[in-house]
């Protein structure tokens, strides 16, 4: 058997470690940073315990925020994050759901030119229209609302593509037999492809609510308001504080609170979403 | 399959529409109207206060292409994403390859090393920001310690090394996922064979393991140049905010800057065109690799 050695295996633990201090280490020090006195971040390089100002600091940014740096309470920004996130999960999903069923189980005009223009969406991400794409956002009004947060990122072609390739695979005499059984469309959707269709929606979800939660330039352009701001762009906010040292144990604490959800949700949800992440891709 | 595209199993006629409805409406305005505005803008040149508008056809992509800002951004980004993504290629792989043969205790492995893929980029750029903090930084510390002056804020080369670790770092557990289903999926009897006919694990990992696995690399390779070239953005905005000077001024971030803070229309139009087309081939390429998957 090949591998099976003590010695190759001690070398590959090593390895493995390593690399976990590697990965979990900058979320570490960001943490206990965000524990120490204020006082103590200032004056030596971070150590490797927690200190014991951990509570009232994140007792200060979930409620008061971080005022130097206009940002609201952290309360509030994580609420706008998972609410954001959530909105775009289900929305990108449902809204694919529908177009690859009408794209797999209809034949009429224009079925390729749909087909293309949703294809095309993958060839234009937001970073290469910032400017125009905020005047439309503007135009229509949507600045500074939750409409404007979600609904222009649910589109996907990823997540179409995926049910696509999916509903291909079930057998035609199923949907046939739904047919001559009379039910109407909806109902074969609803009843027969979805209960399908259920572990590609559950690992979709995990893979959109953390596309969602991370977006950054998005909001940035999308929101002017501070209580509109999500977590993950309103850190900058305290970042930028001109002429001023940065208040490192706040924006650490911040940084904590704002990887902690997705991270959970993808330790939470691993076999599920490793193997829809994989798939999507193929 | 052949049997599906001749007739349809539904035969409604309205009801396809109404089901792509919100999807297309979406993708026409969001996406659509956006990027035939940036074509547009492109070819005009509006004063600063939006009161006079003409045509001058290719000026604004003459202007772009000739500023020596914009090809220091260019090389720029060339080298930024290069550097991350062999950084966060070769990381993935060497984890990927030591957890595929290790007996006990993979499934924690698996799961921890996916951490960062959770984090977003913005968010990793401040915590490298932080860990690299030219007085209080814990591995900027490390890095003094040994001889050389570290310094993000004052030194280009630094700051872009800093921005290159924060998006590498990101990304290994992307890449990493990948190749461990690609190791997985080689057949354990190749390996056998070479191990019987005497090849070593060293050469075994280059003549069989490498080019078995060459079809997820190259799809790896396209992915990791997206995400080096678009989703930095966030790293570098959070961070760095270009600086210091033009160092960490990738392309992105200069449509960002050119039409955000510059209010450059026409510029900031052209150089999206520009980024567009590199996007239209860069999806194709990504595709020629699906493609390729399926006619295996």
């Amino acid at each position: 058997m090949v591998g099976g050695t003590t010695t190759e295996q001690v070398i590959r633990h090593i390895a493995l470690l390593l690399g976990v201090a590697l990965v979990l280490g900058p979320i570490w020090i960001a943490f206990v940073a965000s524990t120490l006195d204020p006082a103590d971040i200032l004056s030596r390089s971070v150590p490797l315990v927690p200190g014991g100002h951990g509570v009232q600091t994140y007792t200060d940014v979930l409620v008061k925020g971080h005022a130097r740096g206009g940002a609201p309470p952290l309360w509030l920004m994580l609420a706008n994050s998972l609410f954001v996130a959530v909105a775009i999960a289900v929305g990108k999903i449902v809204i694919s759901l529908l177009s690859a069923f009408a794209i797999v189980y209809f034949r009429f005009p224009g079925r390729m030119l749909a087909f293309w223009l949703i294809f095309i969406t993958l060839m234009l991400p937001v970073e290469v229209r910032i400017l125009p794409t905020f005047e439309v956002i503007a135009h229509l009004g949507l600045v500074n609302t939750y409409w404007g947060l979600t609904v222009p990122l649910m589109a996907s072609a990823t997540a179409t593509f995926l049910f696509r390739q999916f509903f291909l695979t079930v057998p035609r005499e199923i949907a046939d037999a739904a047919r001559l059984d009379g039910a109407r469309p909806m109902a074969f959707l609803w009843h027969i492809l979805l209960p399908m269709s259920r572990t590609s929606i559950a690992a979709l979800f995990v893979i959109l609510f953390v596309y969602g939660w991370n977006q950054y330039l998005w909001p940035l352009l999308v929101t002017t308001e501070p209580r509109y701001y999500t977590i993950v762009m309103g850190i900058q906010r305290m970042m930028a504080v001109p002429d001023s040292t940065p208040t490192w144990h706040t924006i650490m604490a911040t940084a904590t609170l704002a990887l902690l959800p997705p991270a959970v949700v993808v330790i939470l949800m691993r076999r599920t979403f490793v193997r829809g992440l994989v798939d999507s891709e193929k | 399959m052949a049997r599906r595209s001749e007739e349809p199993v539904f035969p409604n006629r309205l009801l396809p529409y109404l089901l792509l409805a919100p999807q297309l409406a979406i993708t026409v305005i969001f996406f659509l109207w956006p990027a035939a505005k940036a074509v547009q803008q492109s070819v005009l040149r509006e004063d600063p206060f939006g009161l006079k508008t003409q045509f001058v056809g290719l000026a604004n992509f003459h202007r772009v292409l000739s500023d020596p800002h914009y090809l220091d951004a260019a090389i720029l980004t060339v080298w930024l994403s290069m550097a991350t993504i062999v950084l966060a290629l070769l990381f993935g792989l060497l984890l990927a390859a030591a957890v595929d043969g290790v007996l006990k205790g993979s499934g924690i492995y698996e799961t921890v090393l996916l951490v960062p893929y959770a984090v977003a980029p913005a968010i990793a750029g401040v915590l490298w920001f932080f860990l690299m903090n030219p007085s209080i930084g814990t591995l900027s510390g490390a890095i003094k310690a040994l001889g050389y002056p570290w310094n993000h804020q004052i030194r280009g080369g630094d700051a872009l090394a800093l921005v290159v670790a924060a998006s590498a770092w990101k990304q290994i557990p992307y890449n990493f996922l990948f190749f461990v289903a690609a190791l997985r999926s080689i057949p354990k009897s190749l390996i056998e064979g070479a191990a019987i006919d005497g090849a070593g694990p060293w050469s075994r990992f280059i003549h069989i393991t490498l080019p078995l696995i060459s079809p997820t690399t190259f799809f790896l390779v396209v992915v990791n140049l997206i995400y080096a070239i678009f989703d930095t953005f966030g790293t570098i905005h959070a961070t760095t905010a270009g600086g210091p000077g033009q160092s960490t001024t990738t392309l992105i971030y200069k449509v960002y800057n050119d039409g955000f803070v510059g209010l450059d229309l026409g510029g900031s139009s052209a150089q999206s065109v520009v980024l567009m087309a590199v996007v239209i081939v860069l999806t194709l390429l990504q595709f020629r690799y699906v493609e390729k998957k399926v006619t295996y």
